[in-house]
């Protein structure tokens, strides 16, 4: 229901202030670990001014960064004339400005959505996508990209990728810091203060991992029911999962950072890899979909 | 606490659902002109690309004059209309006189061969999908207001403020009417 959709993105935007004071108290918290082995409070003004620096670096660059880590070419109307035209209707359809269109030079079918708001907003699809997609199919696809356009997961997953790079970065430091920094006073600490630190810096990063898995892998279901609603065609978004899943193949330029963008997960699958995949399933997702067929 | 107090809640609360109510409506029947706006658009698009295509077969078909003129008609017709089901009809009408006229263009070669033809037909396609785009966007939001409109407690509001219902833009699509041949 489009009313449901509404609130959903309503719930997004506060779910993201959520998000980013979250990452911003786990960025802190590293830093004040730091503090006190080094028995010194600028460290911590330091990481908190880090923190709010990482929050508003990631808000407007990791649109940008993001495009040059998949090495997207933005494209005209006149270029993909079916591609351009297509998001165009979906737009209208759902009341949404009409994103940038960027096209992927790569045999594996696939798309992704990025920006910070529906009006800086990115969808970008493989030439691969377009070869093997019928009008229909690619036509779901690119209604569940407009989807996390309009649910504003790309701000979510945006920000996601751009702070748990962040996290992952500091905790290497300090950790590097501790084990091969020179002697200093420590008689001061008390061991379970050390201990404790120890366990926030080891699970910071895992935290934020999982916390992006667990984002993601929601988004998807809603963002496939989102297609669903706004086509009016569930089986066109089955029939193109479908094949998704088997002419899938991992991406030429691999990236585990921008992997939740995606519609089907560009990375080789290992064992780890489906534990911590930042996707559910295909099969499941046909499953909702067939589920929900009779609600659209 | 005083009974004034309970009372002085109790007024201000019901105020708050009002206005909120009142804000809801607004919000909804506010959505649903701008999308009926967003029809507007297109369909003008439509008309105007009209009389150049006619032209442009004119060219080729001269004497097919009765399907011209059964498009201009439905043109005139489709620009003049009123209500919501009056634009529905007279859309569907002039989305009939097209076809006709593309079913005519078929038995001149030279005609399907020109590059402005072809331009024109790909425009016109692609408007006649951004109109059922648009539609489809105006009854989401007709149907959000409607929602609003019966349901309790939020009808109450409504009467007192004159939201009323609007009608549904019911426009066959094409692939429901009659099988279509697809070209790609």
């Amino acid at each position: 229901m489009s009313s449901n959709l509404y609130k959903v993105g309503e719930s997004n935007v506060s779910k993201t202030w959520l998000l980013m004071s979250g990452f911003a108290l786990i960025i802190v918290l590293i830093g004040w670990f730091f503090s006190l082995y080094y028995d010194s409070l600028t460290i911590i003004y330091v990481f908190f001014l880090f923190a709010l620096l990482m929050n508003v670096f990631s808000f407007w660059f990791s649109d940008k960064i993001v495009l040059k880590l998949t090495g997207a070419k933005k494209v005209d109307k006149e270029e993909y004339y079916g591609l351009y035209t297509l998001v165009e209707n979906l737009c209208i359809t759902a009341g949404l400005p009409m994103p940038k269109i960027y096209v992927i030079d790569e045999s594996a079918p696939n798309a992704f959505a990025t920006g910070r708001d529906p009006r800086h907003a990115i969808v970008a699809a493989t030439t691969g996508l377009i070869d093997i997609m019928s009008d229909s199919e690619l036509e779901a696809v690119m209604a569940h990209e407009m989807g996390h356009v309009q649910n504003y997961d790309i701000r979510i997953s945006m920000i996601t990728f751009g702070l748990v790079s962040a996290i992952g970065f500091l905790t290497d430091i300090v950790l590097r810091m501790m084990f091969y920094g020179g002697d200093r006073d420590k008689d001061n600490n008390s061991p379970w203060m050390m201990f404790i630190g120890l366990i926030v810096l080891i699970l910071a990063p895992i935290i934020a991992v999982i916390v992006q898995m667990a984002v993601s892998r929601q988004r998807e279901y809603l963002a496939d029911a989102t297609s669903a609603m706004t086509t009016r065609n569930p089986e066109a978004m089955v029939s193109a999962l479908q094949k998704l899943k088997t002419s899938g193949r991992p991406m030429k330029r691999q990236n585990g950072a921008t992997a939740h963008l995606y519609i089907s997960n560009p990375l080789k699958a290992g064992f780890l890899g489906k534990m911590f995949s930042t996707h559910p399933p295909i099969e499941d997702r046909i499953a909702r979909l067939r589920d929900n067929a009779n609600k659209f | 606490m005083g009974i004034t107090t309970i009372i002085l809640i109790i007024v201000v609360l019901v105020a708050l659902m009002v206005a909120g109510f009142y804000n809801k409506f607004v919000k909804l029947s506010t959505r649903a002109k701008e999308a009926w706006s967003d029809i507007d658009v297109q369909l003008k698009r439509r008309y105007d690309l009209i009389p150049n295509l006619i032209e442009t077969v004119k060219g080729y078909a001269a004497h097919e004059s009765a399907t011209f003129q059964k498009v201009t008609e439905a043109r005139t017709a489709a620009m003049g209309a009123q209500s919501v089901e009056e634009q529905a009809d007279a859309e569907n009408m002039l989305s009939g006189a097209l076809k006709s006229l593309f079913a005519v263009s078929e038995s001149y070669p030279d005609l399907k061969a020109n590059e402005n033809f072809l331009e024109l037909q790909r425009e016109l396609t692609d408007t006649e999908n951004k109109i059922q785009a648009s539609r489809r966007f105006y009854n989401t939001n007709v149907r959000d207001l409607n929602i609003a409109v019966e349901s309790f407690p939020s009808n109450i509001i409504a009467n007192i403020f004159k939201f009323t219902k609007k009608d549904f833009f019911e426009f066959e699509e094409a692939a429901a009417r009659e099988p279509v041949k697809v070209k790609f």
